[in-house]
């Protein structure tokens, strides 16, 4: 880990399946040095009460707003659509992937809110299919 | 095509729901059953933002879908059945007619009072009764959380065989 990364504070959480968060943050603090900006959360053997508590919990430690996660049928994203119930600050990116965590922990000037919403487009924007058109 | 499973989990519509069992049986509709969920419009609409738009997902307490069930039963479409946790589902097969095959318990995660069986199931001593007593009624029992896994029988499971 870079220097500059040890010292950064989380800006958001990423939480989902198996090992899909530090997997994914891996990559961002392999591509970027800024792995440190995001929180990995595993939830493994835990129901959706327990994952709700703990998204919360670390929420708060951390005191971060942002929560991406992996899929939109997931339990991580249920969790915290629960706790977007009671917390109008809070912003859920559900579907998240690399492009999309490389371009929120770039934009360290604005908002974390601002910046996940806008990370979300990029995220979107960022997926092609290249080949294998019908002949 | 009918109810293709009924499902014991305490994550309700997750993943493993709606792509891992979802896919393979081109799951048309979920039937969830739970008396809380039943009774919350804004847990509803919860649920029904995890699924994809082609998936009907039904909220019923334990007695109207006792009383539905015929009709999900009959339903040309293939669904799923969804409780979250062993005594709602215990209720249920006490309460239907003709009564339930077979129950699949997909998901009961980690809880004080509970002791692990298998990598996604774990259970208070009150839970491994309740599940006796719904194979007591006739009702196969087996747990596996998704369909390439092993079927693991409910001997194996409340011995832990598979841990």
């Amino acid at each position: 880990m870079s220097s500059e990364t040890a010292s950064a504070a989380p800006r958001a959480i990423v939480a989902g399946h198996g090992d899909f968060a530090t997997g994914l943050i891996s990559a961002v603090e392999q591509i970027s040095g800024r792995g440190a900006m995001l929180l990995p959360v595993a939830v493994k053997q835990l129901g959706v009460e327990d994952i709700e508590a703990l998204l919360r919990k670390e929420m708060i430690a951390a005191g971060v707003r942002v929560i991406f996660t992996d899929l939109q049928a997931g339990s991580c994203t249920m969790a915290s659509r629960k706790i977007l119930r009671g917390m109008d600050d809070v912003v859920l990116v559900a579907g998240v992937n690399l492009p999309t965590l490389l371009d929120f922990v770039f934009a360290d000037t604005i908002p974390p809110v601002v910046a996940a919403r806008h990370a979300a487009e990029r995220g979107r924007a960022s997926i092609v299919a290249v080949g294998g058109a019908p002949k | 095509m009918t109810l293709e499973l009924f499902r014991i989990d305490d994550r309700l519509i997750h993943g493993q729901v709606v792509v891992g069992w979802g896919q393979p049986l081109d799951l048309k509709f979920i039937v969830l059953v739970d008396d809380a969920v039943a009774a919350s419009d804004w847990e509803q609409e919860l649920y029904r933002m995890g699924v994809p738009p082609e998936m009907d997902v039904y909220f019923h307490d334990v007695g109207t879908a006792a009383e539905r069930l015929p009709t999900y039963r009959s339903d040309p479409r293939a669904g799923l059945l969804l409780t979250g946790d062993i005594a709602t589902m215990q209720r249920l097969a006490e309460t239907v007619a003709p009564p339930l095959d077979a129950v699949n318990v997909g998901g009961i995660h980690s809880r004080p009072g509970r002791v692990q069986r298998l990598r996604y199931v774990f259970l208070s001593i009150e839970e491994a009764a309740e599940l006796r007593a719904l194979a007591a009624r006739g009702v196969k029992v087996t747990a596996q959380d998704l369909p390439g896994a092993r079927c693991v029988p409910l001997e194996d499971l409340l011995n832990g065989t598979d841990l």
